[in-house]
């Protein structure tokens, strides 16, 4: 719904945002236009977010303004943002999770009856709100008890309760299924036709074309064009955000599968919180076959991964590589199984950070021989095993005495690549692994992938990712629940099949 | 840009970047203690220069140093590995509390041994009974959660009641007139001896600083504990058992404390007595950080404080100073050794890469 | 509150005070029957558990104030100490109380200001800069004390009208110096900020997610720095009981733990006021009976009573009875990115 008025609600002039070492934005300058959905469009990293940032106060910018309402406003902080009715709905929810709905909504804003906090009006104004908006929350919920889709409408219920002109959503549908997304859209559609602005931000093609209004693509922290969704394609919307022509497929011959190599029976991971994490999962993965694990954020898919490496107990069932039943909860076991892990978090899991590159490249068998005789260290044997790997894999540094955190993102997850990948491995659990990272990493890793699956390995891919699941994978198990709902052949389901049983319904 | 062996210079520089701070720290203090003294009418020059000469001033005064050293080591050992495993380890004082009486009471009530054997035996009970005492807050911390600060800081206060119930009852010195709370003496066969003026265990902890080094440094366990300290995430991650790890670092560090108590009552006091040690748990901590939390540093550190303490009475005597002066200027060098923040704007220090310690924050459970 | 909601019958969340306030009424059944038996022995005990449990309230509420906006508060022992210590200063050198009280207070708040510092705008571990206080205020109150100096007496009690009459309850409630009054005061009202004021909800806030707060407009550092001084201040109040109302002199290190005990006590009471004073009454019980049984010649060792608040945290923080959760953000500096 736009109606088009001379002066927009918000732009920036030339926006310049520097952190150390990288330029985040670089003289950005765009304008929301009453009651209409902006996409912001861009690769991870393009800074989108360092520019939502800079507009809700939590940054200040190097240079460049502000206008509201064509007026130059100066927000120092998100006092200031609140105060100019901007609201923003964080990629990483702000919530207190140990609060209510309630006080979560109310905080900052509270509704007071002298010196005291009136709840019992503060939860009629939410009520209120939610009808208004169709956002059904339970206001005395404790929100660390709440599913994440509910967590999102706390949030937006939040921004809705300060009554904002302008809504910043950064990444909103990562977290949702497909339908979510669609109740999420028409949540967005409501807000818009009773005067709120909304700018859109993500990295996800199919969604900008279906809500957005107005499109401004932004790359390498510089707005790189716009579009209008009803003139482009998705294809256009690709090359202008990687600023080169992408191919969206993976490039891959033919699988020939052979025996079963990888197989989880009847696995059962209990949840302190949610009960049954996953719920009695099995399949099997063959040898020279890429197995893709589809579901939104969430459905166990972490708790299925862990288990399965041994870094979560479960309560039943096995696992086997090569048909040897495997340990439960023994890392280091599996890995002598053969197996390769690439963590969904690489910082949390899959490097020591502060370490060197040459012992990032060992972690996983520094108590091997070279390695390591009698359990006497041979910082030498390290080294040299460091740097064949930085030549083999193409690791971007100075030196193999490195920090690991001093590497980019995308070089941290090729140390890890090529430290799981060099092994003799037999199976290869890829959880998440281009999240967060540039798609010339992206395509390396993918790359790497195709070619252990063609060397003979059981490959296994989680993402969250539909696109990066149905280019990879030879055939897709869909997790809903903590459950496999269904496994399809990768060539012959769509997009619209996925998003179905994602959603929890079997075809 | 290619660096792969640092070259001889490196090192130098290395070094010092490394213990630039920590001195700097000291200096700090130093200065901030003469300005208490200025203000409290002493003359400051005087005090230290009476210090210096307590501490080192003729062949007794450095006994005295090199015996308020050795414990210091210990403790700062202590809390040193605790810190590489990620663990702050406030519990020093119970666990060296726990390995004195221990190592006190085997001193005494065995009889009849020859020297050494009866050395090693105490030394070895009181080593076990400190590291029993970190046993407990490194089974709770791995298994249950609780975090390893608030229960070191209640097991030093349960140790303190615990040995003084034992002194001043089962243990009791029963001897003359005695009605203070104490163990009777050790026996002569227990009592660690000297070395010309140095004491054997002043040596002994020289040679536990360099193992631990040499653990941490060379070791897969070293690397182990280190790796659960930075990321146990990671650590587990990559197949260490990260909780056996947590439990067998404060495990260590009980050892050592126990051991610098047992070397403490074998060879200073000749005795279980409370208090006598009060405060080495504290004194461990600043050890340990001004020290960087290297074995060496340690050692370097716990001779400064020692030479502090072993020249408070001298100042006291001489220049009529309170000896708690030097409490003030301990936690003054705490402060400013952690504080590298205000020490690097107070010099004009730009960027220091020497030996960083990670802590766990808090104590919310995991 | 947040605690103390049943929630679709999934969580049970049991209220912060539950299990002192089981304690709480034992103890109350058993003062009653004992003091129908022995009106003046339970009468002594009674107020010989108030004597022992203020400080220790006093000494929670700082740790509470601190912890709940996320700093972490060892220092309480050296705060108190200090405090103690120039609250006796002040009585000596001007005789004038209410000023030693304020002097006591003031020293208080000056810690936490520094503990805030270091651990909002330096950014330290704040573990090393409790223990720098600890070690700064043994270092201090030692290098400046004098043994000999005399004070014109300490804080005497008020007794408070007709409520004083009332049995057992009137003396050991209601006739006590001014100092306990304030105590008692302060742990109701510190509730009622926590729970049901502005100032409270944004402070517990801020000590689970600091960023989440920042966002909303809170000034997560103002509000760090408040409530660390304001802790400092109840601190230094405890202090200055030792010297104006308990003992009335000052002694080296007289504090002697009690300020690991308020950390104790704190932790007993899930970081909630009325929780943690109960403890505080439990724990002064504890010691007031200690001292009892010796007249009635059941001899357990004074040691093992002592051991008593710190074996009790141990088991609490362990989880073996009732899990008590930290603020989230506890001990963490907040970075504005």
């Amino acid at each position: 719904m736009k109606t088009t008025t001379d002066t927009p609600v918000l732009e920036t002039k030339d926006i310049t945002k520097t952190f150390p070492g990288t330029l985040a934005n670089s003289k950005v300058s765009i304008r929301l236009e009453q009651g209409e959905v902006l996409a912001l469009l861009g690769e991870n990293g393009a800074g989108k977010t360092t520019l939502m940032n800079i507009i809700y106060g939590l940054y200040d910018q190097d240079s460049g303004e502000i206008f509201l309402n064509g007026e130059p406003y100066n927000i120092r902080n998100p006092h200031d943002a609140i105060a100019a009715g901007i609201g923003m709905v964080h990629q990483h929810f702000m919530l207190v999770p140990v609060f209510t709905v309630l006080e979560n909504i109310m905080l900052g804003a509270e509704v007071m009856k002298g010196p005291f906090l009136n709840k019992t009006q503060a939860r009629q104004e939410i009520l209120e709100l939610s009808n208004r908006y169709g956002l059904e929350v339970d206001p005395d919920a404790v929100v660390e008890d709440l599913p994440v889709g509910i967590q999102q409408r706390v949030e937006i219920l939040k921004a809705l309760f300060r009554d904002v002109k302008i809504l910043i959503l950064d990444e909103p549908t990562a977290v949702l299924t497909p339908q979510e997304i669609q109740e999420l859209f028409q949540i967005m559609r409501h807000l818009t036709e009773s005067g709120v602005s909304i700018v859109f931000i993500t990295h996800k093609l199919k969604e900008v074309l279906e809500i957005a209004d107005r499109i401004v693509i932004m790359r390498r922290g510089e707005v790189v064009g716009e579009a209008n969704p009803r003139q482009v394609s998705e294809h256009d919307l690709a090359n202008l955000m990687v600023g080169r022509e992408v191919s969206l497929v993976v490039d891959k011959s033919e699988a020939a599968p052979k025996g079963v190599q990888f197989e989880v029976k009847d696995l059962v991971v209990k949840d302190p919180m949610k009960g049954l994490a996953v719920n009695h999962v099995s399949f099997a993965v063959r040898a020279g076959e890429v197995l893709g694990i589809a579901g939104v954020q969430g459905n166990g898919q972490t708790e299925l991964a862990e288990a399965m490496t041994g870094l979560r107990k479960h309560e039943g069932g096995t696992v086997w590589i090569s048909g040897m039943e495997t340990p439960q909860a023994n890392p280091r076991a599996l890995v002598e199984h053969g197996m390769a892990h690439i963590p969904e978090d690489r910082h949390k899991h899959g490097l020591i950070l502060q370490y060197p590159l040459t012992d990032n490249f060992v972690l996983c068998t520094y108590y091997k021989e070279p390695y390591s005789k009698h359990g006497v260290r041979n910082k030498k044997a390290i080294l040299t095993t460091a740097e064949e790997l930085i030549k083999r894999f193409d690791v971007r540094t100075p030196s193999a005495f490195i920090s690991a955190g001093d590497l980019s993102g995308g070089n941290q997850q090729k140390v890890i690549v090529a430290r799981e990948l060099s092994r003799d491995v037999s199976v290869v659990i890829a959880n998440q692994p281009t999240r967060g990272l540039d798609v010339g990493s992206i395509e390396y890793i993918h790359k790497t992938l195709i070619r252990l699956r063609d060397e003979g390995a059981a490959v296994l891919v989680i993402s969250s990712e539909l696109d990066e699941i149905m280019s990879l994978s030879d055939r897709i198990a869909v997790m809903y629940r903590g459950e496999i709902v269904d496994v399809v052949d990768a060539k012959q389901t769509t997009r619209e099949e996925l998003g179905l049983l994602m959603a929890g319904s079997k075809s | 840009m290619e660096q792969k062996t640092p070259s001889k210079n490196n090192w130098l520089m290395t070094i010092w970047r490394t213990i630039r701070v920590p001195l700097l720290a000291i200096l700090s203090a130093l200065l901030v203690g003469a300005v208490i003294l200025l203000v409290s009418g002493a003359d400051p020059l005087k005090a230290y220069a009476a210090l210096f000469k307590g501490a080192f001033g003729n062949a007794n005064y450095l006994k005295r140093t090199l015996e308020k050293t050795t414990p210091l080591i210990f403790a700062g050992l202590s809390v040193t590995f605790a810190f590489k495993a990620g663990l702050f380890n406030i519990g020093a004082q119970g666990q060296l509390l726990m390995g004195a009486i221990t190592a006190g009471f085997l001193g005494f009530a065995i009889k009849g041994l020859p020297p050494v054997l009866h050395i090693v035996l105490a030394l070895l009970g009181g080593c076990a009974a400190g590291a029993f005492y970190g046993l407990i807050p490194g089974l709770l911390r791995s298994y249950s959660g609780a975090h390893e600060v608030i229960t070191t800081i209640m097991l030093n206060y349960i140790a303190i009641n615990l040995t003084d119930y034992l002194a001043d009852g089962p243990w009791k010195d029963r001897s003359g007139t005695n009605v203070i709370a104490r163990l009777p003496l050790i026996e002569d066969s227990a009592r660690i001896p000297f070395f010309g003026p140095v004491p054997v265990g002043f040596i002994i902890a020289i040679l536990i600083a360099f193992i631990i080094w040499y653990m941490l440094e060379r070791t897969n366990f070293g690397f182990e504990i280190n790796s659960v300290g930075l990321n146990s995430h990671a650590s587990r991650y990559a197949g260490m058992k990260t909780k056996l790890l947590m439990t067998s670092a404060l495990v260590v560090a009980g050892l050592l404390a126990g051991f610098g108590g047992s070397v403490e009552t074998l060879g200073v006091v000749g005795r279980f007595q409370p208090g006598f040690n009060a405060g080495l748990g504290f004194d461990g901590i600043t050890v340990a950080l001004l020290g960087r939390s290297n074995p060496f540093g340690v050692i370097l550190s716990s001779l400064l404080l020692g030479a502090m303490k072993g020249g408070a009475n001298v100042m006291q005597f001489d220049a009529k100073v309170p000896h708690e002066i030097i409490d003030v200027i301990q936690s003054m060098m705490l402060f400013f050794v952690t504080a590298d923040l205000v020490i690097r704007k107070l010099f004009r220090i730009i960027k220091d890469t020497g030996g960083e310690v990670t802590l766990t924050a808090g104590w919310g459970q995991k | 509150m947040t605690v103390g909601v049943m929630n679709n019958g999934k969580i049970r969340r049991r209220p912060a005070w539950a299990s002192p306030l089981i304690f709480g009424v034992i103890v109350i059944a058993v003062a009653v029957f004992s003091f129908m038996k022995n009106p003046s022995v339970t009468e002594a005990v009674m107020s010989a558990m108030i004597r022992f449990a203020v400080p220790l309230m006093l000494g929670a509420l700082c740790g509470i104030y601190c912890e709940r906006a996320g700093i972490v508060n060892i220092g309480i022992e050296g705060q108190m100490l200090l405090s103690a210590f120039t609250a006796y200063m002040t009585n000596v050198w001007t005789g004038n109380l209410i000023l030693a009280l304020l002097a006591g207070a003031l020293t208080g708040a000056l810690l936490g200001y520094f503990l805030a510092v270091i651990s909002i705008k330096l950014k330290l571990n704040q573990i090393i800069g409790g223990t720098v206080i600890n070690i700064l205020a043994i270092g201090i109150t030692g290098f400046f004390y004098q043994v000999g100096m005399t004070t014109k007496g300490k804080f005497g009690p008020i007794r408070l009208g007709p409520l004083a009459k009332i049995p057992l309850v009137g003396p050991v409630l209601f006739n006590n110096p001014p100092i306990t009054y304030i105590a008692f005061l302060m742990v109701i009202i510190s509730h009622i900020i926590f729970f049901h004021t502005r100032w409270g909800l944004r402070t517990r806030a801020v000590g689970e997610h600091p960023r989440a707060a920042d966002t909303l407009g809170i000034d997560v550092f103002k509000t760090r720095y408040l409530n660390t001084i304001i802790g400092g201040a109840l601190a230094g109040l405890a202090g200055a009981f030792l010297t104006l109302e308990g003992v009335g002199t000052f002694e080296r290190n007289m504090t002697n733990g009690r300020g690991f005990i308020a950390l104790a006590v704190m932790i007993f009471g899930k970081w909630n006021p009325i929780g943690s004073a109960l403890a505080a009454l439990l724990f002064g019980l504890a010691n007031a009976l200690q001292t009892q049984l010796q007249f009635m010649g059941i001899n357990i060792p004074h040691q093992f009573i002592g051991m008593i608040p710190y074996a009790l945290t141990i088991v609490v923080v362990s989880g073996f009875i009732g899990r008590s959760r930290p603020p989230a953000a506890e001990g963490t500096p907040y970075e504005k990115e």
